[in-house]
């Protein structure tokens, strides 16, 4: 059997490894450039984000909101829309979050006010990824361009209210007050001390399983439901579609306000989990990352359960690194980042020819063994 | 007695090494990293000076996402560092959180107010040295109108903003005082061109002196008011060197001074909890006059800012402080 295309555990599974392999490699190389052991390098990034408990909690924390985002992006990818404005939805949605909480937190535990949060998070983000879905999908303007905008509106706004309206009075910091702990959503660490087991304490908390849950929907959503079956079939081909019936202005809309009300669960994870208030830049760029972890999943929800974790280990890894060697500061680890989103995303595809004609090759030869 | 002498020396000099020995000081810098140009590098200016002078090396980590503030802080202080310096107005809950856990260690906080026994606050009254130059630059203005440009639109600044238009207004009871702020996000505080686009627009508007207190920002307000012919006042260092003849001052706040004070004063063992308010009077806060400026301060000025000066460390003069009711009276 001399198969032209290559099967989809290679596509999948061992091309973006050895993508991984490559920018390492790379990133290998810069840190020898500026005098360390790559070596060690890397086992400072593994044991810091694998090593012990306290950093496998940061790790999973940070894999949480990638999820989040990655989930976001990777949705409107399939209605072939590339959604930058993660950012700002997860902003905004954490707004929408924070406002929710803050005035119900003395009323209701945590467990009665979760899905009022969410609720609200999902509007607000939905809201914000609204207008620029409306202007694509009916006035032409490219979603690129506003959901970027976007982001920048939404910084904007934040810092007007966070400053002059829910500022905590008194306080130095433009934040709001904190959420009664009573309704702040349980740490995995409370979580275990219930159990009798006693971990260290990291930002980690149960919001983890609520973006397992919203991969399986998604992937319930994409391909099981007619509105997945639409939005796909939008991203291959829009003509096709209309002439099939589909109302792509419709579908485009509502693709993208699922896409906003996913990036707004950043906002669970943020202001209701870990940082128990609404601050400034709570977000610091998970809607970006979202986007290198789509690319890097395959725009599938357990590729991107699987990126979000190799990006979260390398921001908990990158920041236990930059810790414990002097000369390796964080621009570094930004360094490594951007060489795993390059050689992931930009140049995925670079090995494949190359691969393909390896395959073919061993394939053959293999059958003429065989004969 | 001559032998007793030599041997308390002895013990004196080996008890000091053995407590250089000990000293493992710690800084966390915050977003904005320690080449901000403003606030985090005069920091590290700070204690890069404590290093070069005593060759004790310090632990570092710079933050990049909010969740790292308290994690940096809990890892020095796992490590064993003492004292400890924390960055920032930003990084006080975090502070809070890890200065309760780990009672035998020294904290020390820059910009913000932690109150535990084992945390030093060290707060500067911006709005004090604002209210001189502001002084200053109305004194200066012929045109009766001078303006204000900050960084990112935060409290903190807002405090440089009203102190600014308190002085000037002190100074020049009818002035015209403009004030913008360059942005929203944290790039508004190496934004340059933006900082000269605002700096132009507010020359338009009549104003012919612009204090700029923006981080790198500056920059770019500097070079506007040079090719304008207006005078410029720097923030945070001395500034007054980068174009002579223009810059008429700089509101200096001496962070160095604050963080190279820290770790010396715990290798002294003078490190106290507490709060450290640096105003006027304590020379946390000044305004600059050397030779690059000299021929822009007449003898009036000077003699204006100097009573200004010894009024507000004497009581007489209070400047209001925005960050205690988030108002400004004079804006």
């Amino acid at each position: 059997m001399s198969n032209k295309t290559l099967p989809a555990w290679i596509d999948i599974g061992v091309i973006p490894l050895i993508n991984v392999c490559m920018a390492f490699a790379v990133s290998g190389l810069v840190i020898l450039l500026i005098g360390e052991n790559p070596i060690e390098a890397v086992q400072y990034i593994l044991m810091g984000a694998f090593g012990y408990d306290e950093g496998i909690g940061y790790t999973l924390y940070y894999t949480t909101n990638f999820i989040f985002t990655g989930l976001a992006v990777s949705i409107a990818f399939h209605a072939g829309l590339f959604n930058i404005g993660g950012e700002g939805q997860a902003y905004i949605g954490g707004l929408g979050v924070g406002l929710m909480c803050l005035s119900l937190d003395s009323f209701m535990p945590w467990w009665a006010l979760f899905p009022f949060a969410i609720a609200a998070g999902a509007a607000f983000g939905a809201a914000w990824a609204f207008i620029p879905a409306y202007l694509q999908a009916y006035r032409g303007s490219h979603v690129v361009i506003t959901t970027i905008m976007f982001n920048f509106i939404a910084s904007a706004l934040m810092v007007y209210l966070l400053v002059n309206v829910l500022i905590e009075p008194g306080s130095m910091a433009p934040q709001t007050r904190s959420i009664a702990d009573a309704a702040t959503i349980p740490s995995i660490k409370e979580l275990f001390a219930g159990l009798g087991i006693d971990i260290s304490n990291s930002p980690l908390n149960i919001s983890i399983f609520l973006a397992l849950a919203c991969c399986v929907l998604m992937w319930l959503l994409l391909w099981h439901t007619r509105l997945g079956y639409a939005i796909r079939m939008i991203g291959f081909n829009q003509n096709a579609a209309i002439y099939s019936g589909i109302n792509t202005k419709r579908v485009i809309v509502i693709t993208m306000c699922i896409s906003g009300a996913m990036a707004a669960m950043v906002g669970i994870n943020e202001v209701m989990g870990a940082q128990e208030r609404v601050l400034l830049d709570f977000v610091a760029g998970a809607g970006f990352t979202g986007i290198a972890v789509s690319l890097m999943g395959r725009n599938h929800p357990i590729g991107i359960v699987i990126a979000s974790l190799l990006f979260g280990a390398l921001y908990q890894g990158g920041a236990e690194l930059s810790f414990e060697v002097a000369n390796i500061t964080s621009d570094l680890v930004v360094v490594i980042q951007g060489l795993v989103i390059l050689f992931c995303g930009a140049l995925s595809l670079m090995i494949k020819p190359g691969l393909e004609k390896l395959f073919i090759k061993l394939t053959a030869a293999k059958e003429s063994a065989d004969v | 007695m001559k032998r007793q002498l030599i041997m308390l020396t002895a013990a004196v000099s080996i008890a000091s090494s053995a407590m250089a020995a000990e000293l493992k000081p710690a800084v966390v810098f915050d977003m904005g990293g320690k080449f901000d140009k403003s606030f985090n590098q005069g920091v590290y200016e700070g204690v890069e000076q404590f290093r070069n002078e005593t060759g004790i090396k310090y632990r570092e980590f710079e933050v990049t996402n909010p969740s790292q503030r308290e994690q940096a802080i809990r890892k020095m202080a796992q490590r064993k560092s003492n004292p400890v310096l924390a960055i920032g107005f930003a990084q006080a809950t975090a502070l809070e959180k890890v200065a309760k856990d780990f009672p035998e260690t020294k904290f020390s906080i820059i910009d913000a107010v932690v109150d535990l026994p084992n945390v030093q606050s060290i707060v500067f009254k911006e709005h004090e040295g604002s209210f001189l130059v502001g002084l200053l630059a109305a004194m200066k203005s012929e045109s009766k109108a001078v303006s204000f440009i900050g960084g990112m639109d935060i409290p903190l600044i807002r405090r440089f903003n009203c102190g600014f238009a308190q002085g000037a207004k002190y100074a020049v009871k009818d002035i015209k005082v403009i004030s913008n702020m360059t942005g929203s996000t944290p790039s508004a505080w190496n934004d340059p061109v933006k900082g000269g686009e605002l700096a132009r627009s507010q020359f338009d508007r009549g104003s012919d002196v612009v204090f700029a207190a923006a981080g790198g920002t500056g920059i770019g307000v500097y070079q506007a008011a040079k090719d304008a012919g207006k005078f410029a006042i720097g923030v945070d260092s001395n500034q007054n060197h980068i174009h002579p003849g223009t810059m008429l001052t700089s509101m200096i706040k001496r962070v160095n001074v604050a963080a190279y004070n820290t770790f010396k004063g715990v290798q002294d063992d003078t490190w106290k909890a507490g709060f450290n308010v640096l105003g006027l009077a304590e020379g946390g806060v000044a305004w600059a006059y050397d030779e690059h400026n000299k021929a822009l301060i007449t003898a009036e000025m000077k003699a204006a800012v100097d009573q200004a000066k010894a009024d507000i460390i004497a009581g007489k003069i209070v400047v209001h402080d925005y960050m205690s009711d988030s108002k400004c009276p004079s804006l």
